[in-house]
């Protein structure tokens, strides 16, 4: 009995990080965005500093309209939101906070390996949302996001792999146990090419081709409107977060911080997470969209060949040391 | 809850499946999470729908012709490259975590530099067919 009560506290507190984390980088946006563009928007709501912008968001697409216009494929359409959001709630459940098992929602041996297979599925969600719209532009969209996937989905696996090889484990609490501070040079470039590609993956502004608004309107998410739409954006926000902690627990060493891994190790994760979450937004007010194929050239040219030289080095390296 | 046999642990098959309904069960409550919130929805808001409203949006214009239309997709050769070096790469993550244990050593080092010569070999002749440049 005590054991169904540990688990459903942690599922409790593994959704709640869900519903509660993305709205905060989602909060940080707006006021970050604000500030280094001098809009004026986002200050506006509830008075002080704009605190109210997000609450005004969500009873806005709360009392908006569900349209599904009468030649989408119905049932697609309506599912493809859902699909896009729920395998980051699932990859939240991996990924450890702090040392032991009580900082993590459920330690899986394969961790690695089963966050990344979950994470691939969320494009699958847009590309369904492209196809049901019967929308021109959403069809070119939605195939812009698989060409995305497709070839930024290669660095991040061979990246991560590389990890892999220096902890010898594919665990996730086991990597950030093994970690050491000299992991940080030793594996910049696969950290790099990790970050960009799921940036990618997230068609996150310079990457966000499949979203350009200046050719084919807003891509896969056109035809949405009100809570459907909601959650497409709370599951870039959740991909945001599951990204940011990712790369924390992989290259950045989780919870372990200059004085030590004592008691304030999940501060330090969250502390990591956060400076990444904030790179995201700053790359977004920073960078201009790449074209099409730029976008494919930066992966296949730049960024597979580094992962491939980063697992070369990650090799020797460890075999020399062991 | 692990068992040493000889020396090496062993992973118990129903700690495996344990840890593994743990995630069916956040499934659940994240399907759970979507449909009260498409319920909730549905109490909320309006539904005045016009057929004005319900025409494909598109880009504000009135659409022309079907929404399915044949598109070029220039992704293709990137699908296919994409396949042959994602399953690849997937033998990684075994051969990671025993690549460098006691007895391997220099000859796994010397594969690794085999499999990524084959990856380098068929990325670089991607690259001279032209594959990898868009035209």
């Amino acid at each position: 009995m005590n054991g169904t009560v540990e688990v459903a506290l942690r599922l409790l507190i593994v959704f709640a990080v869900f519903l509660t984390f993305p709205l905060i980088v989602g909060q940080t946006e707006h006021k970050v965005m604000a500030h280094m563009q001098g809009r004026l928007g986002p200050m506006y709501a509830g008075g002080f500093h704009g605190w109210a912008q997000l609450i005004a968001d969500g009873v806005k697409f709360a009392q908006k309209e569900d349209v599904v216009p009468a030649d989408a494929d119905r049932r697609v359409f309506r599912l493809a939101p859902a699909v896009s959001l729920l395998p980051y709630l699932l990859v939240l459940l991996a990924i450890p906070l702090g040392p032991g098992e009580g900082a993590v929602g459920q330690v899986l041996d394969a961790g690695l390996f089963f966050v990344l297979a979950v994470m691939g599925v969320g494009v699958l969600g847009s590309l369904m949302a492209g196809w049901a719209s019967a929308n021109k532009f959403s069809l070119l969209g939605g195939l812009r996001t698989a060409a995305q996937l497709l070839a930024y989905e290669l660095p991040m696996l061979l990246a991560a792999a590389s990890v892999a090889m220096a902890a010898g484990t594919v665990s996730l609490p086991g990597i950030v146990e093994s970690f050491q501070w000299w992991w940080l040079p030793w594996q910049l470039v696969g950290a790099v090419v990790f970050f960009v590609a799921g940036l990618a993956e997230l068609q996150r502004p310079p990457f966000d081709m499949p979203v350009a608004d200046s050719e084919i309107v807003f891509g896969a998410y056109t035809e949405y409107t009100g809570l459907r739409f909601a959650l497409f954006l709370l599951a870039e926000y959740a991909g945001i977060v599951v990204l940011c902690g990712l790369t924390t627990v992989l290259f950045l060493g989780g919870w372990h911080g200059p004085w030590g891994a004592d008691g304030l190790g999940w501060l330090w994760t969250l502390l990591k997470t956060a400076v990444l979450a904030f790179v995201v937004i700053w790359l977004r007010v920073t960078y201009p969209r790449l074209r099409e194929d730029q976008l494919q050239k930066l992966s296949w040219t730049v960024l597979v060949p580094l992962a491939l030289a980063q697992i070369a080095l990650t090799g020797i390296v460890k075999v020399v040391i062991s | 809850m692990h068992e040493t046999v000889r020396g090496s642990t062993v992973v118990v098959a129903a700690d495996y499946f344990q840890s593994y309904a743990v995630v069916g069960l956040l499934a659940a409550v994240g399907v759970l999470f979507v449909a009260a919130a498409f319920g909730a929805g549905r109490l909320l808001r309006p539904v005045v729908p016009t057929p004005e409203k319900l025409m494909t949006y598109e880009c504000g214009v009135d659409p022309v012709g079907e929404g399915w239309a044949h598109t070029q997709v220039r992704y293709y050769v990137y699908a296919f490259l994409y396949v042959i070096f994602a399953v690849d790469s997937i033998f990684l993550f075994p051969w990671a975590t025993v690549f460098a244990a006691p007895g391997y050593g220099a000859t796994t080092l010397v594969e690794m530099f085999v499999f990524l010569g084959f990856l380098a070999v068929g990325l670089l002749y991607a690259y001279k067919k032209g594959v990898l440049a868009w035209t």
